[in-house]
């Protein structure tokens, strides 16, 4: 079994992420599963980064902690990150030479051969191809791709450095370099959290995105900024997460399908929108990108902390949605059926990610687009003869035109209100419209999608999870099982309303999560009455692995 | 032809009697009524206030959306549906006070939208507090001693950000303020009418300190003039002028222009769902 991770580490803006993009492109070119993930600093330039690429020939789509092969551009950076490099691991140096070591100098043949350092990040992607066994010819492929826009010299000299590095490297390996990734036939996306949303919000029919700029929600809007033109999307950039809700709000309910993006800092600030879109039950979808908190936390790093704030965001009592998808794909998927549900439902629903479902590029063999499915709920104005916006009825869905659609007047308070939208201080009328939104709250509950099992029926222990962590738990469970431990997973992606479902008795459950409390052991307890026998928290700002869960399960 | 009847609303209304916000209602219904608009081509976008009442007192299409909130609100159905006439109503505590942020930007943005706020230099529903243009030292029921804060100058704030229609109308001028929001609401670009509207229960001037003080702007007075216009707009004491203190006629960058001179002209509800050969497309090119 192929199975080998790679960490290339240094300083921001020396073009860790360059290189470890290309790489990671190179290996999807060869046709292997390709997993990447990035841990970095809050600034610009300096501290110490590393992007992590794990190739392997069957779906991972998870962190690990260990290297097979280790690469940095400065000394600070390989001080920090060398430690996680296996015994047996591969150092790939500028400098250094030893036993385990491929010496490749290439700034200095950048500069010599080249005529500019810019080029020592292609010798290096190079060095790396070939340390991996990988033929060049996909290194060469994905150069010419990504270098196509910067013209023709720029791609030849780039082409040129990277054989440079291959060639230096593939002497070095000699004898000692265990890795040959023949190329293979299958071709797979290789896709991040964020594109993977942005892309499903389009499909959707999303036709108006706004948000302030927050890490590490921001690339969502600037994937479709860039691609407004063809996929037809509005996209502006707010005053303030205040302003960005309430006009996703006003686009909802001037009838678009609107959308906008934070962290949990500008998530707070959208908190009374949450509540306003619950109650003139208009359609919103709000992507929440998770990162350490309290207040600015840890800018660029990731964790899964808000959940129970999600919950219960927005004052007062209405219905919400609250989505946790798994990975890109699920991403896609899942926010198409957030659109489909907040629309049915004329109420706001939320998509949770954490910054290493935003940032990381994870494998997806297959999209199955044909099984998306978007569907407007907006009715025929023509149907109707004394239009009530928020007519009282038997499910408390009330027909949802929007203004300037027909003769019909939408109107919508912030206030109790009346069957028409004004506003009322009738005391019994209150109680009703409490009701009446709180009946969605009972139908939504059933739509709700029970939480993924996986091994579960003679597992002893299993482990309860959530959103981003899912392959990092299904790994640890493959690699428990492996060894003869009876574990198991249930893992959960839709949130609230909390999914009907039986969990199995006489288990004992572990929580495994991205926070300090155990958030989700909290709803367990509440809502399914399950008794958590222990709690597998990481709050140190960086994913969840199955190595860390592996030593918390076994070690307690 | 639209009778001002159209317009009228069953809605009880919660105003003091006699207080200044009806003659800005009626007003308003007016100036519609002369522009020849249906209630179904209008839609009213307010907050929280006195002021923000309005659209239930008025038969159209309605968002009453939060404290301070209106102006993002209006933006975004003026950008989904450009056709519809679309109507922030506020007051000096909603616009200036909490949604002063969004005031600052959306003259920014320039949108294809009006906004009318009632400016009664005190918070009306929350029984007498200062707002934003409450002038220093006046005592309010929670200022006791006095507004330590100088006011804001909001007409000043808006032509100094390239607000291209900024006017002062009076409440207690119906014909005037009429005419008033006729010019506002077919101007093409963000137009801007601070109304003066004493409060009656709450307000630190009576109704004939202002009434004295109010002027309306000669025949002869330049509104493309923007120094003069900015005199004028710090123009407050003695003597308050009301009217189109400043107009410019030339066609502006408006809000959403790129995405209508180059991605669609229309109203974003037909777009529907892009087809899926185009997302298939994108993410093949993943691949």
């Amino acid at each position: 079994m192929i199975d080998i991770s790679t960490i290339v580490s240094g300083a921001a803006g020396q073009g860790i992420h360059t290189i470890g993009y290309m790489l990671a492109k190179t290996a999807s070119e060869a046709g292997y599963h390709v997993f990447s993930w990035q841990e970095y600093e809050s600034r610009i330039r300096g501290g110490s980064n590393s992007y992590r690429i794990r190739i392997s020939d069957k779906p991972v789509n998870a962190p690990l902690g260990k290297a097979d092969i280790f690469m940095s551009l400065d000394r600070e950076s390989k001080a920090k990150h060398l430690p996680l490099l296996k015994t047996d691991g591969i150092l790939v140096d500028e400098e250094e030479r030893g036993e385990r070591v491929i010496t490749v100098p290439f700034s200095a043949i950048a500069q010599r051969d080249f005529g500019n350092k810019l080029f020592a990040n292609t010798v290096a992607v190079g060095a790396l191809t070939a340390v991996l066994g990988i033929e060049l010819a996909s290194l060469k492929k994905v150069i010419s791709h990504e270098f196509a826009g910067k013209g023709g010299e720029i791609v030849s000299k780039n082409l040129s450095a990277a054989a440079e590095g291959y060639k230096l490297a593939k002497r070095d390996c000699e004898g000692r370099c265990p890795w040959t990734l023949t190329k293979r036939e299958q071709r797979y996306y290789l896709i991040s959290g964020n594109e993977a949303l942005a892309l499903g919000a389009s499909a959707a029919g999303c036709r108006f995105m706004v948000a302030y700029p927050m890490t590490p929600s921001t690339g969502i809007i600037t994937f479709l900024s860039k691609h407004k033109d063809e996929l037809k999307i509005f996209t502006e950039q707010a005053e303030d997460e205040i302003a960005a809700v309430n006009m996703a709000i006003g686009a909802s309910y001037a009838g678009a399908r609107a959308m906008t993006a934070s962290s949990g800092g500008g998530f707070a600030l959208m908190v009374e929108g949450i509540s306003l879109a619950g109650m003139t039950e208009t359609p919103l979808v709000i992507i929440l990108a998770q990162r350490p908190a309290p207040a600015t936390g840890l800018p660029t790093r990731t964790e899964q902390g808000d959940l129970l704030f999600a919950i219960n965001a927005g004052h007062g009592e209405f219905p919400k949605i609250v989505f946790a998808p798994s990975d890109p794909k699920d991403a896609f998927h899942k926010i198409v059926r957030a659109f489909n549900l907040a629309d049915k439902y004329q109420t706001p629903a939320i998509i949770m990610t954490d910054q290493f479902l935003a940032d990381s590029y994870f494998t997806v063999e297959n999209f199955e687009l044909d099984k998306m499915v978007s569907k407007s709920c907006l009715v025929n104005p023509d149907k109707i003869q004394n239009y009530k916006r928020f007519q009282l009825n038997d499910t408390g869905i009330s027909p949802r035109l929007f203004p300037g659609q027909s003769q019909h007047l939408v109107c919508c308070d912030s206030d109790e209100h009346d069957e028409y939208g004004h506003i009322t201080e009738d005391l019994e009328l209150r109680k009703r419209m409490v009701e009446k939104r709180l009946k969605k709250y009972e139908l939504l509950r059933k739509e709700m999608r029970p939480p993924e099992e996986y091994h579960i029926s003679d597992a002893g222990a299993i482990f309860v999870s959530w959103g981003s962590s899912r392959n990092a738990v299904l790994e640890v469970v493959d690699v428990l099982r492996e060894n003869g431990a009876k574990v198991g997973a249930i893992h959960f992606t839709e949130l609230w309303p909390l999914p009907e479902y039986e969990f199995p008795p006489e288990k004992n459950y572990y929580t495994v999560e991205s926070n300090a409390t155990g958030q989700l052991g909290k709803l367990l307890r509440s809502d399914y009455g399950v008794k958590v026998k222990g709690t597998i928290n990481r709050y140190d700002g960086l994913p969840l692995d199955q190595e860390y869960i592996r030593e918390r399960f076994e070690n307690g | 032809m639209v009778k001002i009847e159209a317009y009228r609303s069953d809605a009880e209304n919660q105003w003091c009697p006699g207080c200044p916000n009806f003659g800005i209602l009626a007003a308003l219904k007016n100036a519609l009524v002369n522009l020849g608009k249906k209630p179904e081509e209008v839609c009213l976008v307010s907050g929280i206030g006195q002021a923000a009442k309005m659209p239930h007192y008025l038969k159209c299409n309605f968002f009453n959306g939060l404290h301070g909130r209106t102006l993002p609100v209006a933006v975004a159905i003026n950008v989904v549906n450009p056709e519809l006439i679309t109507i922030v109503v506020t007051g000096d505590g909603d616009c200036y006070g909490e949604g002063g942020n969004h005031f600052l930007h959306n003259i920014r943005r320039n949108p294809n939208i009006t906004l009318i706020v009632h400016n009664n230099q005190i918070y009306g529903l929350t029984k007498g507090q200062a707002s934003p243009t409450t002038e220093a030292e006046d005592k309010t029921r929670l200022q006791f001693e006095g507004v330590e804060l100088e006011p804001l100058q909001p007409l000043a704030i808006a032509l100094l950000h390239g607000c291209s229609f900024v006017a002062r109308g009076y409440a207690g001028d119906f014909k005037h303020l009429s005419n008033l929001l006729v010019e506002a609401i077919s101007f093409k670009g963000f137009s801007y009418v601070d109304v003066i509207q004493p409060c009656i229960s709450w307000g630190t001037h009576s109704v004939s300190w202002y009434r004295e003080k109010i002027y309306k702007l000669p025949q002869e007075y330049n509104p493309r003039d923007k120094e003069e216009a900015l005199k004028k707009s710090a123009e407050w004491g003695d003597r308050i002028p009301i009217g189109i203190i400043y107009r410019d006629d030339k066609p502006h960058r408006l809000f959403g222009d790129y995405f209508r001179k180059n991605i669609f002209d229309g109203k974003l509800t037909e777009l529907g769902c892009p087809p899926q050969r185009l997302i298939a497309e994108m993410i093949e090119r993943y691949r």
